[in-house]
């Protein structure tokens, strides 16, 4: 590594479209504390694109999570989500700041943006990390799956900031109590006016099904794969969701066969879950789903091939038909 | 002429996955295949050259060893037009930001004036859904990730769908730009007679990090910020008890572990 000039953690403060955080920055915020005592308490920053006085509660949140200050940036041309407008500025704030980790939550805008910081910068980036440490020598040692889930690999980065990207729903938030406040730190957005941005939105539409559907906080999540054979499977896989007040998910074959939306896929393409409970349904247990779900506390496996791989990672396995058991489990309810 | 760079990559068939005694992968005789999701690339490329009546050109770019240029040459035969294989032995070890530099070097050196980039969002072995961005942000460009389809295109603007996590956003962009495009609802199509014909003939244009203009320090493994310094077997810690019981039985032992479990997180 160079000469460390570099110091503390800063966190992208993602919004919602209607104007939350993201609830993985929350996720980020704990995880960066435990690094943070591992680097004798180094400060946890964040970076937002908006006015945190404008949020109500984020000032106090903030203050809750621990964070010393937060950067933010405050302009009508950050309104909407523009790759060109959030890594410009973005950049050039992790340039005068000189954090030594920069954690992103690997949501779609994390996704879109972090590679081009990452780039600008000449630094590394591991991306969706289901784990991250700072080893003996202080460095953060960010470990992910790769080729499907099959093989975890621990990175390093040779350059500063190390950064990373986290999914929603991996990491977990413990509570913990911060008495300083955040200080809000607002910073010149003049480096916008050079850019034109040639990405106009025309319109945005928001799934119905998804708002319904939550598969980020539920409990309970009911998952179809190719054994639900066709959409009369996931219909009945869906009366036995609303029965136990489950969400749907489904497995990336059966997205691909056209039984489910791609918007409920879990797995490495798709969502990351931890509910409480997990009923996999036909699913066959390939690493690329388990990926996405082996984090739930409680795993139920039902297939009609008892040599699924699902099985290995299920707490209790039932080997049968899903279209036999499931008609009888709704009739004793 | 409305210039396009399609980024394509050869992947081990990750279905086909061995290990070895000390649970390190088995890379030996595993196949290589086009990435699946490079598949939608080329056919989202394709489709734009038809919806500009052919006066498009497709240059395909991968990064890869010799033996990539079989893939290459299908590509010509479903009706790409130019190849360029990026081969170097001090290109091995690379990570996403020195393939990016790499591939944006080739590009700027064999299509300077390209209108379009168009690469697959993610590629199934290392799945870090960060090349394309990379490959922009070198190139000083636009992007759009994520991107479902297309509505309409000319050659100054296109108007994509992009699908996201809440839902779908249909944009402008106006070219030069990048896009990464996710899974599209078609047949992957097949090879034309001609195209066949076409790819045997092609002559694959060979890149070396000198002709690229880039030296071995920028490229490969010493080029690259990040290195693994560990690899392990992903191993699970569920406790599986699996039951091979009668359907009745197997709702009743459902309905059991259900309010079991639910009782126990309702304390």
């Amino acid at each position: 590594m160079t000469d460390k000039e570099n110091s503390g953690i800063l966190l992208y403060a993602q919004l919602t479209e209607n104007n939350y955080i993201h609830t993985v920055f929350f996720e980020l915020a704990d995880k960066a504390h435990e690094l943070a005592q591992k680097l004798d308490g180094v400060e946890v920053n964040a970076v937002m694109f908006e006015n945190p006085e404008n949020i109500s509660g984020l000032k106090e949140s903030f203050q809750n999570m621990g964070i010393s200050k937060v950067f933010y940036f405050d302009d009508k041309r950050l309104n909407e989500y523009s790759t060109v407008n959030y890594s410009t500025l973005f950049i050039n704030l992790v340039k005068e700041i000189k954090p030594e980790i920069l954690l992103i939550g690997a949501t779609n805008q994390g996704r879109d943006l972090a590679p081009r910081i990452s780039s600008a910068l000449g630094t590394g980036l591991t991306a969706d990390c289901t784990g991250l440490d700072i080893n003996d020598k202080g460095q953060l040692a960010a470990t992910r799956p790769t080729f499907g889930g099959q093989l975890m690999a621990t990175i390093l980065s040779k350059k500063y900031p190390q950064m990373a990207t986290v999914r929603p729903n991996v990491f977990k938030v413990h509570n913990v109590d911060y008495s300083a406040p955040a200080q809000l730190i607002k910073k010149e957005v003049s480096a916008l006016d050079g850019i034109k941005d040639n990405i106009g939105v025309l319109e945005f539409k928001k799934s119905v099904e998804n708002v319904l559907n939550d598969l980020d906080n539920a409990e309970i999540i009911v998952s179809g794969g190719m054994g639900l054979k066709d959409k009369k499977g996931f219909e009945l896989l869906k009366q036995f969701a609303q029965k136990i007040g489950a969400s749907v998910g489904a497995s990336r074959p059966a997205v691909e066969a056209g039984l489910a939306s791609k918007d409920i896929q879990i797995g490495q393409t798709g969502k990351t879950v931890h509910p409480k409970i997990y009923i996999a349904c036909g699913i066959s247990g390939a690493i690329q789903h388990t990926v996405g779900m082996e984090n739930s506390d409680y795993i139920i496996a039902i297939n009609n091939d008892p040599e699924a791989q699902i099985f290995d990672i299920a707490d209790t396995g039932i080997v049968g038909d899903f279209f036999e058991i499931i008609p009888k489990y709704l009739s004793l309810n | 002429m409305f210039k396009i760079a399609l980024c394509v990559k050869q992947v081990p068939d990750t279905t086909d996955i061995r290990w070895t005694e000390n649970n390190t992968m088995q890379r030996d005789g595993v196949e290589s295949v086009i990435n699946p999701y490079d598949v939608y690339a080329a056919e989202f490329a394709l489709n734009i050259k038809e919806k500009l009546k052919k006066d498009a050109q497709i240059t395909v770019f991968t990064m890869g060893p010799n033996q990539a240029s079989d893939m290459l040459r299908e590509l010509i035969a479903i009706g790409c037009d130019r190849a360029v294989l990026i081969s170097d032995k001090k290109f091995a070890g690379a990570d996403t930001y020195a393939t990016g530099k790499t591939i944006s070097a080739a590009i700027k050196s064999e299509l300077p004036d390209f209108d379009l980039v168009v690469c697959g969002q993610f590629a199934v072995d290392g799945d870090t859904a960060q090349t394309g961005p990379c490959i922009a942000q070198f190139l000083n460009i636009a992007q759009v990730t994520y991107v479902k389809d297309f509505d309409k295109v000319d050659d100054k603007s296109i108007v994509l769908n992009q699908e996201l996590e809440n839902g779908t956003k249909k944009l402008k962009a106006h070219f030069p730009l990048l896009v990464c495009v996710l899974q599209g609802n078609f047949e992957p199509r097949r090879p034309l007679i001609n195209g066949i014909k076409k790819a045997q003939k092609a002559e694959i244009m060979v890149c070396d990090a000198n002709s690229i203009g880039l030296d071995g320090q920028e490229v490969g493994l010493k080029g690259s910020p990040t290195f693994v310094s560990r690899a392990f077997r992903n191993m699970s810690t569920h406790n599986a008890k699996k039951y091979e019981l009668s359907a009745d039985d197997s709702a009743k032992l459902l309905d059991e572990t259900l309010k079991n479990k639910i009782s126990q997180f309702e304390k």
